[in-house]
Formats: structure tokens, C-alpha cells, sequence
């Protein structure tokens, strides 16, 4: 049962995948010390929902993005107003080079609250990271889900036809339908490596060696309903903007219709006095700019709502891996309680 | 596979002294020694990230430079240190002196300041494998920014086949007011890490096995079954030492065969239907979350498309 299950989402999942293209780099190679800094800076830094970010330093190599060190960043809400977050950037790279580690930008990284990234925010940031450098990726980093048993990292950059999009600030819904781009291509997930030197493989197996074996094996835990409710909880929120927007749309439609409905009407009536006074020999009416009289409506932006149903379908991608993991779980339970019982 | 707490051998003591001294040097010697494990005990725990940056800027180090140093931050509380992160700096070394840029030392920490304002300076650390003079004028220097600092040093060049990590604090040592000198006395080292550090780096362990020394992340249901493949292994170890007591060939352990009694009673007795209709309202439960979840992404998908009509 368990293989069943298995086939039927990695199938899935491949397809999914598949379908993305991506354009430049295939992957993105990330050091073991990346990883670790971003876990730390989380845990001690970063509590409850508030997300965490810092910088990512490292080198393009011919098609491949490498990752080799980074910087976190102090948080927003520091009492000191006047704190130079440039300035603080500066300063750092300026010392970082002393000790000859790379100080080429390449990217960002954030945490995540169960998988809520999706925002204006991180758009604009992201956009800017990758019209100065191509191959800019950000580094989400989903902590509760790691601490759940497994480590959740995922490196994610604009699609060439977001990037086209942004540049423009053509957010209109023609705007949007010329470029034919939907919430799923939106972002496009590039595959994560971790490539670690000789040395660092020593280091982990001394590690290995003269550290305990770890008592707690979250990933097979058996309590779902708490990330659950969670989950479920956000992914309500958001479809209430969702249907928000979507009655912004509508009553938008429906401006528009009524107003080329009075417009036919106006255009009719014109027509109609035209003749009666040609009939009367009266001279006829000036024609009027008809445009200026009926101003068509504001088209909504549509960006929110290709934002807000990427959000969704981020949430649901999460909450279906997370109920296939749960059901492997139980079915594994099932199986010991049938030994014993 | 080890089961219990690595703990570092505290018998061999290394000590150099600057110049020889005389009279009984064995009552200072306890004295201080009693004095420095009343500061500082004898854990230093080590998160695995200072140990990477560590590596890292060993394989970056300048041409010629035969070693690295740099400032370890972290904790410190009145039974142990914590060492939670680092940053390499600048040095010259040569022959009959060293040139450490403190400029530089103090800009970093207090830009790492900004983002963590608990972490205060314990000490330094240097790769290679034994402590040289120059260590001890670096000490010296440290010793002003921390008190009673901590010095680690990480044995890159692997010199006997394994990166000996070691941490030492100083001491004063000799006839006081005459002949004085300095001892480094060992630390014991305990690798401590969060939960999710952990997860993290046993993760990535599997990276030793694959040839290219690469590892990509792996989807999900295949981490359920990798922990569950994990823990049957743990399983057999046990079946064949029970296996093995059984048939003689192994002394009975009365506390192993406790906690053995105790896992055997963790497996929760419950009468068959009750553990179905659990089982089933569960399994309900995360079906329908996944049909809601599939309605919901069927959802944006229609209204996207009805939009671009």
C-alpha cells in the first residue's frame, strides 16, 4: 500500500516539475555552511511568524549557481531608526573580501511562516536582485517544517516572462493576457545541490563519530491536526482576498458593460435627433468626442491576484505533501499495531 | 555505533613554558586549575556551524599562510560556554612575529553585534595542531576583549588522520612574581545542536557516501520511508544482540534489558476497534483536507482562466 502511494504522488510531483523550464542555470550548489547559518539565524533570531533574511554571497560557474557563504540581516524593527542597512551591507562585504570570500550578490534568503512567501515584498526585492544579476535566486527556508524531520530548502527565481512583466509595470488585465502568464509560472523552483569539499566531509564524519545518536526522530511523528488546523487557517485568509479581488473584477465587468450599454444608447439617441432635424432642415448637431463624455472604468491591477492564487497554490502543493506523509505514517502504524494486537 | 557521550581525554595536559621554573609548581598548579573550572567547568559546547566556517576559511586562506585565525562568539554562563559563531581575521605570521589586524577584529564584531546582540567574544580559534608562541601572544591580546578566553584549535591538516578539535583555556603558572609562564589546559568538547541543526547535518551526512560529494533534497514520501528505514536498522542491531545474549554468547545487561521492557511497552495496547476508528477518522481527516486542497487549486485554475477569456 505504502509503495502505492508512494508511485502515485512522486509521479505527480515529476510531472510538476517537468513542466517548469528552467533557463539559465540548472541548479544551484549550496555549501554545508550556508545551510547551517541560515537554520542558526532562525532559531535565534527569528520567533513565531516573523521572518528572518540575509544575503547570499557566492560565484556563477559556466551554467551553475554556487552558494559559499552568507550574512544575515539584522531585523526591521531595531529600535535604532537610524540604522543603515546599506551602509551595514557595505561594511561587510568591504570585510568579507579581506578574508577572500566571495563577495559577488547572488541572491537573498528568507524564512518562512508554513509557507507564506508569496508577496509583493518579495516580488519587487527578487526582481531587483535579478535585473542586476541573471542568475539570483532566493533561498526559502521553511523552519517548522524542518523541524517536523526534514530540511526544507528551496532556491526560486522569476520566470523570464514575470521579469518582461515587472520592467514594464503593465499590470493590466491586457497586459497580463498578452503575456499569457499564469500563477503557475509565476515562480520557477530551481533544484538545490549540496556539494561539500574533502575537508568538510571529514568534519562530518568526526561529527558523526562523537556526537550522540538523536533521540528524536520528528519525521515520524504521528500528530497532524496542529499543522493542519494552521495551514488550513492560512489558506482560508487567503481565499477570502481571492474572493475579494474576484468581486472587484466583477463589479469592474460590469461597469464596463453598463457604460458601453449607455454609450450604443447615447450614440443611438444622436442618430435619432440627426434625423428628426434633417427631416426638419434644422443643420444637425455637432458630433462629440464621445470618448470624453464616457471615460471607461479603471482596470483593477491584476498582479494581487496572480500573487494571491500563486499563494494558494503554494499552500495547497504543501498541505498535499504533508497529508501523503501522514498517510504513509499511519498506514505504518497500522501495520505495527497488527503485530502486536 | 557509539550510543553514549563522547568526552575528550583530560589526562595528557600540554604545556610550554616560557621559561623553567622551580619550587613545588604542583599547589599553584591545582590552585588555578581548581580556579578555572570553577569559571568556566569543563564543557565547551560547539555548534557544527563554527566548525564548518572554520573549514571554510582554512580552504580560503591566503598564499603562504600556513594557518588561519579568528573570534569565536558565543555564550558564556557559570558551568559552561556555548560557541554558537565565528569570523575569521586577518593575520601575518612569520618566523619571529605575528601581526593580527584587532581593526578589523572589532568592525566585524560589532557588525555581527547588530543582527545578535547576545553573543559577546569568548575567545579565538587557529587550525593547525599544536600551540605555538605566537598563540600565546594572540592569547594575550584576546584576554583583553574576554575574560578567561577560550582557545580552540581544529586540525585541519589532519595530522593524525582525523581533525582533532580541541579547546584550551590558559592559565598563569610558576613562581608568582618571578618566573611566570603560560599553560593551556584542555577542554572537554560536547557537540550540541539544535533540533533543527540536526536534521539538518544528518541530512547532509549522506552527502560522505555519494562520490561527487553532492546530494540533492529528497521529496517526501521518500523521507518517511528513508526514517522508517533508518529505524528498522536500529531494530536488527538490537534483534541481533538479544539474539546474541539469548544464545549465550553475550553477558545479560540488566539495563539494557529495562530499557528493552520499556519499549516494548510503548507500543500502546489498544483493542482492535478502537484503533480502527481512530485509524479511519484520521485517514478521513487527510483525505479531505487533500480533496479540499485539489478543489481549491482546481478553483484558481478555472478563475484564471475565465479571467483571460
Amino acid at each position: 500500500m505504502l509503495t502505492v502511494f508512494f508511485d502515485l504522488w512522486s509521479d505527480k510531483k515529476r510531472s510538476k516539475i517537468s513542466s517548469v523550464k528552467t533557463f539559465s542555470s540548472s541548479c544551484v550548489f549550496v555549501r554545508l555552511q550556508v545551510v547551517l547559518k541560515i537554520i542558526k539565524h532562525y532559531q535565534e533570531e527569528g520567533q513565531g511568524s516573523e521572518v528572518v533574511q540575509g544575503v547570499l554571497l557566492g560565484l556563477v560557474v559556466e551554467d551553475r549557481l554556487e552558494i559559499t557563504n552568507c550574512f544575515p540581516f539584522p531585523q526591521h524593527t531595531e529600535d535604532d531608526v537610524d540604522f543603515d542597512e546599506v551602509q551595514y551591507q557595505m561594511e561587510m562585504m568591504r570585510s568579507l573580501r579581506h578574508v577572500n570570500i566571495d563577495h559577488l550578490h547572488v541572491g537573498w534568503y528568507q524564512s518562512t511562516y508554513y509557507g507564506s512567501f508569496v508577496s509583493r515584498a518579495l516580488l519587487d526585492s527578487q526582481f531587483s536582485y535579478q535585473h542586476a544579476i541573471e542568475e539570483s535566486v532566493v533561498l526559502i527556508y521553511d523552519p517548522i517544517k524542518t523541524a517536523q524531520g526534514s530540511l526544507c530548502l528551496k532556491a526560486y527565481r522569476l520566470t523570464p516572462k514575470l521579469m518582461e512583466i515587472c520592467k514594464e509595470k503593465d499590470f493590466s488585465p491586457e497586459g497580463l493576457k498578452k503575456a499569457c502568464i499564469g500563477y503557475e509560472h509565476m515562480f520557477e523552483e530551481v533544484p538545490i545541490v549540496i556539494k561539500n569539499s574533502h575537508l568538510i566531509n571529514v568534519l562530518l564524519l568526526d561529527l558523526q563519530e562523537k556526537s550522540t545518536v538523536a533521540d528524536k526522530h520528528e519525521l515520524l511523528n504521528l500528530s497532524s491536526s496542529n499543522h493542519l488546523e494552521k495551514s488550513l487557517q492560512l489558506l482560508m485568509d487567503r481565499m477570502d482576498d481571492m474572493s475579494q479581488d474576484i468581486g472587484k473584477y466583477n463589479t469592474y465587468c460590469r461597469n464596463l458593460s453598463k457604460q458601453q450599454q449607455q454609450k450604443q444608447q447615447y450614440l443611438q439617441r444622436r442618430q435619432q435627433e440627426n434625423a428628426q432635424r434633417q427631416s426638419r432642415g434644422e443643420p444637425p448637431l455637432p458630433e462629440e468626442d464621445i470618448s470624453k463624455m464616457f471615460k471607461p472604468p479603471q482596470a483593477p491591477a491584476r498582479m494581487d491576484t496572480l500573487l494571491i492564487a500563486g499563494q494558494i497554490n503554494n499552500y495547497c502543493q504543501n498541505i498535499k505533501e504533508f497529508t501523503s506523509q501522514n498517510l504513509g505514517k499511519l498506514f505504518m502504524a497500522e501495520a505495527l499495531q497488527g503485530h502486536s494486537s | 555505533m557509539n550510543q553514549c557521550d563522547w568526552q575528550g581525554a583530560t589526562a595528557r595536559i600540554p604545556w610550554r613554558p616560557a621559561l623553567s621554573f622551580s619550587s613545588s609548581p604542583f599547589v599553584t598548579i591545582l590552585h588555578f586549575l581548581y580556579k578555572i573550572m570553577a569559571v568556566h567547568g569543563p564543557f565547551v559546547k560547539i555548534h557544527p556551524v563554527v566548525l564548518a566556517s572554520i573549514v571554510d576559511s582554512y580552504e580560503r586562506r591566503n598564499e603562504g599562510a600556513s594557518r588561519v585565525i579568528g573570534t569565536l562568539l558565543g555564550t558564556a554562563d557559570k558551568h559552561s560556554v556555548e560557541v554558537t559563531n565565528c569570523f575569521s581575521v586577518p593575520h601575518n605570521e612569520s618566523e619571529d612575529e605575528v601581526a593580527v589586524d584587532m581593526e578589523f577584529a572589532k568592525n566585524m564584531y560589532e557588525l555581527h553585534k547588530k543582527v545578535s546582540p547576545s553573543e559577546v567574544i569568548i575567545g579565538w580559534y587557529a587550525t593547525g595542531y599544536d600551540i605555538t608562541e605566537h598563540s600565546v601572544l594572540i592569547h594575550e591580546y584576546y584576554s583583553r576583549e574576554a575574560p578567561n578566553p577560550i582557545h580552540m584549535t581544529v586540525d585541519t591538516a589532519l595530522q593524525s588522520n582525523k581533525m582533532n578539535i580541541r579547546a584550551y583555556v590558559s592559565s598563569q603558572m610558576g613562581v608568582p612574581g618571578k618566573t611566570v609562564g603560560v599553560m593551556f589546559t584542555p577542554l572537554t568538547i560536547k557537540y550540541i545542536y539544535y533540533d533543527t541543526e540536526r536534521i539538518g547535518v544528518d541530512l547532509l551526512q549522506r552527502t560522505r557516501a555519494s562520490p561527487s560529494r553532492t546530494n540533492g533534497l529528497t521529496t517526501d514520501l521518500a523521507q518517511v520511508a528513508s526514517a522508517a528505514g533508518h529505524v528498522q536498522e536500529m531494530l536488527s542491531t538490537m534483534l541481533s544482540y538479544i539474539e546474541d545474549v539469548l544464545s549465550g554468547k553475550v553477558m545479560a545487561d540488566n539495563s539494557v534489558g529495562r530499557y528493552l521492557m520499556d519499549l516494548v511497552n510503548k507500543v500502546p495496547k489498544i483493542t482492535a476497534e478502537d484503533f480502527e476508528s481512530m485509524l479511519n477518522s484520521n485517514i478521513n481527516d487527510l483525505l479531505m483536507v487533500t480533496y479540499l486542497a485539489n478543489l481549491t487549486q482546481a478553483q484558481i485554475a478555472l478563475n484564471e482562466k475565465l479571467v483571460v477569456l
